[in-house]
């Protein structure tokens, strides 16, 4: 824009209208070009997006005669179930997402540290349970957590614990399993992250008489956030819609919304009421993101904003 | 050049295949049900016999319940012949339309409890919901009755319900409550929720899938459970110990039914009348745990004497059961459902 002013000013006199004109209808040929090439992606985007999730919305607004209303929204007030439903979920997904990340992060600054050839030894430990069925990896918890299970027995064994302790069918179950399932969801984005942080910065701080713990604060710390910001996001939304690991490990105590939908969609012989469900989430999801991302700013959201 | 040659015989033999094909297609009719074990035994008992005797071809698959139903109806895309339902489903896709009318001058329906008999529907087998304890906790002197399983202070132990089946949930606290069986219906569905209200805080675990209820039990997660018969038999058969009565049970019926717009009415029509007569009925409790719907199927002499005790809808066993009313549900099951949900997720 700013060449094509610094072109016309150069061009003062009778040739400037025409000129003017011939550069605004190359920019406008130029733009249609661009569009006719981004038109199959565009069209993609609209089939397999923007469609469906539209077609979800308009059923969501009808109820089982088929009548235009309101009723599947009407529903979330109506029943103390729904709105119950909706905290457990952002509650799990809150404290899940805390989980991995104080798991995760001094893990992926370890291997972002380690020599690459132990590093890619470690990442492969990530990775082999990612490659692993969800509902295998439930099971296996349950195995692990339940009364009777691998823990509790050995507890007792050792004398540690007289009672078992309640670890499997409810809260404290269903968090560990999913944190496990997720783990790698912000592992890897974030160690891909760190990797790419440039030691000069930190043996420049270094030089400057920072200490390591200073260096790592002020220097290694915000130059991994963006990496950090990609993976809670990853893992959070994750979380919203996790319907295995709850299911089998919440005991029927913790029902997230899932899980929620799956009932609703059996109970009313009516799309549209589990319809409603998904429009609720997808509309909370993205105000969550939307104010995610203003709060940390388009510096740490650069990944998926790549401004 | 031999390969050319075989591909173009397999190709003139597919024409003659597709051409003779719509006189085979009148003689094949499709039937779906729940898959795993129980249909095994449904092919055994129902199918295979079926197919033999009336000289057709039955094609299997499974089903997940009304909502298939109603999108291949709704949907004009009708795949099946002959579905099985839960008979509440039956009684609610009935309301809606989505099935043929049956024919009883084909299907001969004495024998079947007229419960479950309708103009659009008709049942085909019994499920019961049992109460089931660990041994290696009570020995022999665990809860007898549902007011056992709701009596914390007497039987104390973990404790499983069912969360998904509400219906069956309602009935079981509606007996905790005192009622007897033949005072449960019509269910009082607030009171059936106070009595849910008052155990609520003791259940460990709120199953949703038979087999989750038969882990938490043989894993020793709970002490005693709600679980359905067939689970209950698998426990004990593989040794688990475990125990558990037909006393307070509730029935449950599974029912079958011709999808509007089915493309082999007429076969399937006979098909069915073959399913729920007494010959084929008898045959079911040999293979699986679920009880015969047809009760001349225990005249028939074909289950040994020593086996009908263990058969749930044996009729010395029906008479100490609730049946669960179709109907009941067809018209409550939506509110009692969420209020229920209400209920238990807090």
């Amino acid at each position: 824009m700013s060449a094509q002013s610094l072109l016309l000013k150069e061009a003062a006199g009778p040739g400037q209208d025409l000129n003017a004109q011939a550069l605004r209808a190359d920019a406008r040929r130029e733009s249609l070009r661009l569009l006719a090439l981004l038109a199959p992606s565009l069209f993609l985007v609209c089939a397999i997006i923007i469609v469906p999730i539209g077609w979800l919305f308009w059923l969501s607004l009808f109820d089982e005669t088929g009548a235009f209303s309101a009723a599947n929204y009407a529903r979330f007030f109506e029943q103390a179930s729904y709105i119950k439903t909706f905290i457990t979920t952002f509650k799990v997904a809150f404290i899940v997402t805390g989980a991995c990340v104080l798991l995760g992060y001094p893990l992926a600054y370890m291997l972002s540290q380690l020599p690459r050839r132990a590093a890619s030894i470690c990442l492969i430990f990530v990775i082999l349970p990612f490659w692993t069925s969800v509902l295998v990896r439930t099971y296996a918890w349950l195995v692990i957590l339940q009364r009777k299970g691998l823990i509790n027995s050995w507890l007792i064994d050792l004398g540690v614990i007289s009672q078992p302790l309640s670890l499997a069918n409810n809260f404290s179950g269903v968090v560990i399993g999913m944190t496990h399932i997720l783990l790698p969801f912000l592992v890897l984005p974030l160690y891909a992250s760190m990797k790419t942080i440039d030691t000069d910065c930190l043996r420049a701080g270094m030089n400057l008489g920072a200490g390591p713990a200073a260096t790592f604060r002020q220097i290694f710390f915000p130059l991994s956030l963006p990496g950090l910001a990609s993976g809670v996001v990853i893992v959070f939304v994750l979380c919203l819609g996790f319907f295995v690991t709850p299911a089998l490990m919440g005991g029927g105590k913790v029902v997230m919304w899932a899980m929620r939908m799956e009932q609703t969609t059996s109970l009313y012989s009516n799309w549209g009421a589990g319809a409603a469900l998904g429009v609720v989430l997808l509309v909370v999801t993205l105000a969550l993101l939307g104010l995610f991302q203003w709060l940390l700013g388009a510096r740490a959201t650069g990944v998926w904003s790549s401004r | 050049m031999n390969r050319t040659t075989s591909f173009r015989t397999l190709a003139i033999a597919g024409l003659f295949a597709s051409v003779a094909a719509p006189a085979v297609a009148a003689d094949t009719i499709t039937v779906a049900s729940w898959g795993g074990t129980y249909q095994e035994a449904e092919t055994k008992a129902f199918f295979k016999p079926t197919a033999d005797a009336l000289g057709i071809t039955i094609k299997e698959d499974t089903t997940n319940g009304l909502d298939d139903v109603r999108l291949q109806v709704t949907g004009n895309a009708v795949k099946w012949d002959i579905t099985e339902l839960g008979a509440d489903e039956c009684a609610r896709g009935s309301k809606e339309g989505l099935f043929e009318k049956l024919d009883y001058g084909v299907i001969d329906k004495s024998g079947i409890n007229p419960k479950l008999v309708h103009d659009d529907w008709v049942g085909i087998s019994y499920t019961s919901v049992v109460l089931i304890y660990r041994t290696d906790v009570f020995g022999d002197k665990g809860p007898k009755t549902w007011a056992d399983f709701w009596n914390v202070e007497k039987f104390p132990g973990r404790r499983a319900l069912s969360s998904s089946q509400a219906t069956e949930t309602l009935s079981v606290a509606a007996l905790a409550s005192g009622l007897p069986i033949d005072k449960v219906y019509p269910v009082d569905i607030d009171g059936a929720l106070k009595s849910v209200d008052k155990i609520r805080g003791h259940v460990d675990a709120w199953w949703t899938s038979g087999a989750q209820a038969m882990q938490l039990v043989k894993d020793g997660e709970v002490d005693m459970a709600s679980i359905w018969n067939g689970r209950a038999g698998t426990l004990k058969k593989a040794g688990a110990p475990v125990s558990f009565s037909f006393d307070q049970g509730v029935l449950t019926a599974d029912c079958m039914v011709i999808p509007k717009g089915a493309k082999n009415k007429e076969a399937a029509m006979k098909a069915l009348a073959m399913f729920v007569s007494p010959q084929l009925q008898a045959n079911l409790p040999l293979y699986v745990d679920n009880g015969p719907v047809n009760e001349k199927a225990f005249e028939t002499g074909k289950i040994p004497a020593e086996r009908i005790k263990d058969i749930n809808s044996a009729p010395e066993n029906v008479k100490k059961q609730v049946l669960q009313d179709a109907e009941f549900w067809r018209d409550n099951l939506v509110e009692a459902t969420e209020k229920f949900n209400n209920l238990i997720q807090q």
